[in-house]
């Protein structure tokens, strides 16, 4: 075989004699996006704060339940807050009011957060003064499921008019959660076509064996459940790291 | 929509490889992609000449592999095919399951024109920002 004649190129090495060159990478495509996570959640360890990822549709009731839970942990865990959405402070407005710290991210016309606007927000928060941060994703049940902030923990909410069915239909994001709310309960009574134990099973069939709560920020009910999954969680991350509970947990 | 986010993500892994192999152009890029990564292909495709007019990909070919949806059970040991929102074992129906294949979101390798010689397949550059 030669260079003179062309009989040294097969269809196999064909594109390198070209002057082409295959390389492989085998890299996650967001990679860039991971990497700023991975970092993200450097600052959360250093500081002991338990990062919360709250996704859901538009309208599931995350701001809600966080006005709700910043009543409850007036004495206990100290929460701030990162509020997404594509346009208005009106959210921040309303955890501002509850006298939480809270950084409001305005997406433009970004259908989800990424790592990299979550590390410029957390950059505006004192996190040695928290407990939890809470990062209120952008109200959407298909893109923010592929994004990593930095988060330790994934809350998907499925609110009662939404219907039982949502974790079949949106697959992606129902695997992803570590914990799924059933919100909005108090209008039960007004839905008994939501079924809770179909929405559970649904959430099974993805593979998922996170626990399913049933609560109402409006009326109370079940809220106990999750302030105490909140200081577990709280409790297990600072016994990882080793650094002293918090009084909250 | 969020396609139009990751295609970029892409371009920029794809500009590093091909600058740090000294490579003019890119003329292929193969992706691994399973229906739970949560990317629609097609979107994909759709958002590349936008997001790759001007950069070295420009008129590169994206040729994507579906992975395809495959879990572990661990009662029966045993990998089956599923569905992405029934993650069942194929066998005994039991949900708990481990997935195997499915949600890769992969660049598994580019097809570079007029790079330099043999240089090692590197990964791209990780992001240092602090």
């Amino acid at each position: 075989m030669c260079d003179t004649c062309g009989c040294n190129v097969t269809p196999g090495n064909r594109d390198l004699a070209e002057g082409r060159q295959a390389t492989q990478v085998l890299g996650n495509l967001l990679q860039v996006n991971d990497n700023q996570a991975s970092h993200n959640r450097v600052h959360f360890n250093g500081h002991g704060v338990l990062s919360v990822n709250l996704m859901s549709s538009p309208g599931a009731g995350k701001t809600a339940l966080l006005e709700a839970t910043a009543e409850l942990l007036e004495d206990g865990l100290r929460i701030g807050v990162i509020e997404g959405d594509l346009e208005t402070e009106n959210d921040a407005d309303r955890i501002r009011a509850c006298g939480v710290p809270v950084v409001q991210i305005c997406t433009g016309t970004a259908c989800h957060l990424d790592a990299h606007m979550v590390h410029d927000a957390l950059h505006q928060l004192d996190l040695d003064t928290l407990d939890v941060l809470f990062v209120e994703n952008v109200g959407n049940l298909v893109c923010p499921a592929s994004f990593d902030l930095g988060q330790h923990r994934n809350v998907a909410l499925l609110s009662t008019p939404e219907g039982d069915d949502k974790p079949a239909k949106y697959p992606v994001m129902f695997r992803s959660a570590d914990l799924v709310l059933l919100t909005k309960r108090d209008l039960a009574p007004y839905m008994p076509e939501f079924d809770a134990a179909k929405a559970a099973n649904y959430v099974r069939q993805l593979g998922n064996a996170a626990p399913i709560l049933e609560l109402s920020s409006k009326s109370g009910d079940g809220m106990e459940g999750w302030t105490s999954w909140l200081k577990r969680g709280v409790a297990e991350l600072r016994d990882n790291l080793g650094l002293p509970a918090t009084t909250g947990a | 929509m969020h396609e139009l986010a990751i295609c970029q993500a892409l371009i920029d892994q794809v500009t590093s490889v091909a600058r740090s192999n000294g490579a003019r152009k890119v003329s292929e890029i193969l992706l691994d992609i399973g229906p739970l990564a949560g990317v629609e292909p097609d979107l994909l495709a759709n958002a590349f000449p936008v997001a790759s007019a001007g950069t070295v990909a420009e008129g590169a070919v994206l040729n994507v592999t579906p992975a395809p949806v495959r879990v572990w059970c661990r009662s029966c040991e045993l990998e089956s095919d599923a569905k992405v929102n029934r993650l069942v074992c194929g066998q005994c129906g039991d949900w708990r399951t481990e997935l195997r294949s499915g949600d890769e979101l992969l660049l598994r390798s580019v097809v570079l024109e007029d790079a330099k010689s043999d240089p090692p397949a590197r990964r791209p550059e990780e992001n240092e920002n602090v």
